[in-house]
This record gives C-alpha cells, structure tokens and sequence, in this order.
C-alpha cells in the first residue's frame, strides 16, 4: 500500500506533559483516514503535528517523523508556508474570512501567486466551488458576504478554500459538529469525491459518521494509538478490547 | 464484558436473548411433544403441537421487531451487531425447527388411521441427537461459547449416520412387505424432518461461531478440529 504521509515513532509533548507516546499510522494515498477516540485521547493534536500547527503551541514539542511522501516535514529545511499547502486544514466551526465569498477562495491562490491573470484566478476559483459542490448554490452572488451563507454552505466554502491551493492532503477537524443533519451529509458526500483527488484525515466524535466516510480508522486512547485497520473490520471486529468497548459504547 | 453507558441498550440485548431463549425452549417441547404424538398415535396432542406453532412464529417476529429497533435505535457495532445479526439468523432457523415439528405432528394424524408400526419408535432415538443440538447451540449463543458451538455443528454427522441407519431399516421393511409402504413413507417423511431439525441446528452454530469469531464459517477449517466433549 503507498502512504501519502507516514507517521513513525510520533512523541508530542506539551512543555512536561506528553501527549502522544510512539505513535506510527500510515496515511493511504486518495483514502480517509478517521481518528477516532474519547476527549483528550490525542486524535486532535495528532492531526496537528501533520502540517506542523503545533508549531504555533507554546512549548510544543515534536519527536519522531512525519514523512509526506517520504520526506520529513519536521526537517530543518522544509518551509511551513510551503507545507501547508500541501497539507490543508478545514476546522470545527466554519471560520470564513469576512469578505466575499469570491475572494474567500481567491485568498490563497493570491498569497501563493498560483495565477498569471483574473481569469485563471475566475477558474480557480470556480473548480473549487465545483468541487465543493457549492458552486451551483453561489455562481450568481460572488461578491456577497461569506458570512451571510448558512453554516453548512460556510464550511464547504472554508473546504472549497482549502482546495483552492491544490493540497495534496486534507485534515479536517470535526468538519460536521456544527452542522445540521444536511448539511453533514453534503459534507460527507463531498469528502467521498474529494478523495479522488486528495488524501484526507478526519477527526470525528460521531462514529457512524467515521465509518461512512473513512477506509482506514485510527482509534487513540490516552495518547496511545490503539488499533488502525480497514474501517469495516475495524467496526465489525475490533482486535482490540479498549476499541470494542468504545466503538459499542461501553467505555467509562 | 462491560455494561453499555446507556442502560437501555444493555435491557433491549438481553431482551433479544430472552425472546430467543423462550422460542428455544418452546420448540424443544414442541419437537419433544410431536415425538411423542407419532410414537404413542396421540391426535389430541398432535393438535396442540400445530395450534401451538403460531406461538413460535409470533416470537420470531418480535425477535424481528426488537432487533430492527436496536440497529435503527443503537446503530450497533461490533459484537454488539455480530449478535443482533446472530439472532435474526436463529430466531429464523429456530421458526423453522418450529415448523418441522409441526410436520412430525401432521403425520402423527395421518399415521393414527394406519396400523400400529413398530419402528415408529426409532424416532425417539433419532430425535434424542436432534433435541440436544438445538439446546445447545441456543445455549452456546447465549454464553458466546464458542466450544459448545463447534461441538453441535460436529453432532450433525451423528445425525446424519443415525438417519441414515434408519432409512435402511424403514425400507426394508418396505421390500419386506408391501402393505408396509403407507406407514413407512409416513415416518420416512417424519425421520426427514427430524434430519432437518439437525442441520438447522447445525446452522444455528455456525451463526454463533461468526458472532464470536467475527469470521465466517469455513467447513474446511472446523471439520478436523473437533472439540472435546
């Protein structure tokens, strides 16, 4: 199997607290991976350490590799910036810019100088919000303000805004907590076609959710990763007894 | 294993295991009941064991109802779906065990208008493997004993040489005398659906062996690892 990215030895500590102890997962190429596991478990800050936004934590402290596509993000050559176009993010709560819904989009690929001229940035922008799926719902008013779209639109445009830059990987930090049934399900439809053209990392509460969406889960347990295996034997037949206990509610 | 953090799911599972263990023990007085009636020609108890086969097929259909409400409701996973998978396989092989011994009761009625046969009373022995399968693969999947399990699925070839045997026996007596062949081809039907209550049994174990396992059941894997009894 290729990994996208590939996750060896991972320690993370927080000043003395660890956090993460010897954690190694491979990321599928073109396949959603879900983390999956209790409050404080780690699955979170591990997405973090996958496009370094541990950096910006006080007293975040990496150990281990994060090879994407072999090379470590963690080596002292590798620019951030750079990274995190590659490694994308959408977060919980749908956290569009306040401007426009075209220049949403528009803001990465101007930062990064991704076009020549307006009508390349047009078409990058309109690919994303196709891919988004949100393009049919927005083509007639660009130049509105993001903020006036519902919370399940907002966030497919912070989607379609993470597209925009052309990553190879997509970590999305509970994508659907503050959406409606829905809109959810437009979001995890959309994940299911992204994954044609990108790898992506999900951190989800809602477990039928991680097992509609992922091929591979990921369950965390106090720092530890417990089990990752194919998402429908992960959920028919845990190898593990702290995952069964989890996955059928029976952990506390 | 732990107790689920929502009471309830843990009160419908054991629910499911409750309806499953009564239609389990009714069946089994109703195969023992429909021996019986072919054996001492009694039509009054045939009939109960018939009235009574509706009571059968109404727990299935509650077995139906609660599991569909537990996977709509919980959205169980794991050994948590494996056995609410489980008993929606048994409660069905269960309804038709349910429905052999009702035929073993219809041809009681037949057989109490034709003389009296004395290798009716082979069924006994034929129904004794039979009866102790379906106990216990019931049993097996209500302790998740996945030795118990194996144990009935390798009781089959008992069954199957024991019918067999029997099969013999009722034809020769067939060649032997021609006026043998109304009687004979009753019971041959009866011990056939005996043989029945076997495999079904033999089903049941293997629904038990996949909620356990998580697995499959592989004849090839389990045919030379008898467990001891």
């Amino acid at each position: 199997m290729t990994f996208k990215m590939d996750v060896k030895q991972l320690n993370l500590f927080y000043g003395d607290k660890q956090a993460l102890f010897n954690v190694n997962l491979g990321l599928p190429a073109l396949q959603t991976t879900a983390l999956i596991g209790p409050s404080g478990c780690g699955k979170s800050s591990f997405l973090k350490c996958l496009n370094r936004m541990n950096d910006i934590v006080l007293q975040a402290h990496v150990e281990g590799q994060v090879l994407l596509d072999g090379q470590d993000i963690y080596a002292p050559s590798v620019d951030v910036v750079s990274l995190r176009t590659k490694v994308g993010m959408v977060f919980q709560k749908p956290n569009p810019f306040p401007r426009s819904i075209y220049e949403n989009v528009a803001y990465g690929p101007r930062i990064h100088r991704l076009f020549k001229t307006k009508s390349e940035l047009d078409q990058i922008v309109e690919k994303s919000l196709v891919r988004a799926g949100l393009w049919g719902e927005v083509k007639d008013r660009l130049p509105q303000p993001a903020m006036r779209l519902s919370g399940g639109q907002q966030q497919r445009l912070c989607i379609a805004r993470a597209i925009a830059v052309n990553p190879e990987v997509i970590l999305m930090d509970e994508p659907c907590s503050a959406l409606d049934p829905i809109a959810t399900a437009k979001v995890e439809e959309l994940i299911d076609e992204l994954r044609e053209k990108f790898t992506i990392v999900i951190v989800t509460h809602n477990l039928q959710q991680a097992a509609r969406v992922s091929q591979q889960t990921a369950f965390f347990h106090s720092g530890y990763l417990v089990e990752a295996r194919e998402t429908g034997a992960l959920f028919t037949t845990p190898h593990d007894e702290r995952t069964q206990g989890y996955i059928t509610g029976r952990y506390g | 294993m732990n107790n689920h953090i929502v009471k309830a799911y843990d009160d419908e599972l054991k629910a499911l295991h409750s309806l499953i263990r009564h239609m389990g023990e009714l069946t089994f007085e109703q195969i023992s009941k429909a021996t019986q009636s072919i054996i001492e020609c009694d039509a009054v108890l045939a009939r109960e064991v018939i009235d009574r086969d509706h009571e059968i097929n109404l727990l299935e259909t509650k077995v139906d109802d609660l599991a569909i409400r537990i996977l709509a409701l919980r959205q169980p996973v794991a050994s948590d779906l494996r056995t609410v998978v489980a008993a929606l396989k048994i409660s069905n092989q269960v309804e038709r065990i349910a429905d052999y011994a009702t035929n073993i009761a219809k041809f009681a009625l037949i057989l109490k208008d034709m003389p009296l046969f004395p290798e009716v009373k082979g069924l006994s022995t034929l129904v004794q493997i039979p009866m102790r399968m379906i106990k216990d693969a019931l049993k097996a999947f209500e302790l998740s004993d996945l030795n118990l399990a194996l144990q009935v699925w390798h009781m089959d070839r008992e069954v199957d040489v024991l019918y067999q045997a029997y099969l013999h026996k009722i034809f020769s007596e067939m060649i032997e005398d021609p006026k043998n062949v109304g009687p004979c081809t009753q019971l041959l039907f009866a011990a056939k659906n005996i043989e029945r209550i076997g495999d079904q049994s033999q089903n049941i174990a293997e629904a038990v062996y996949t909620m356990i396992t998580g697995k499959p059941f592989k004849e090839s894997d389990n045919v030379k690892n008898e467990p001891k009894i």
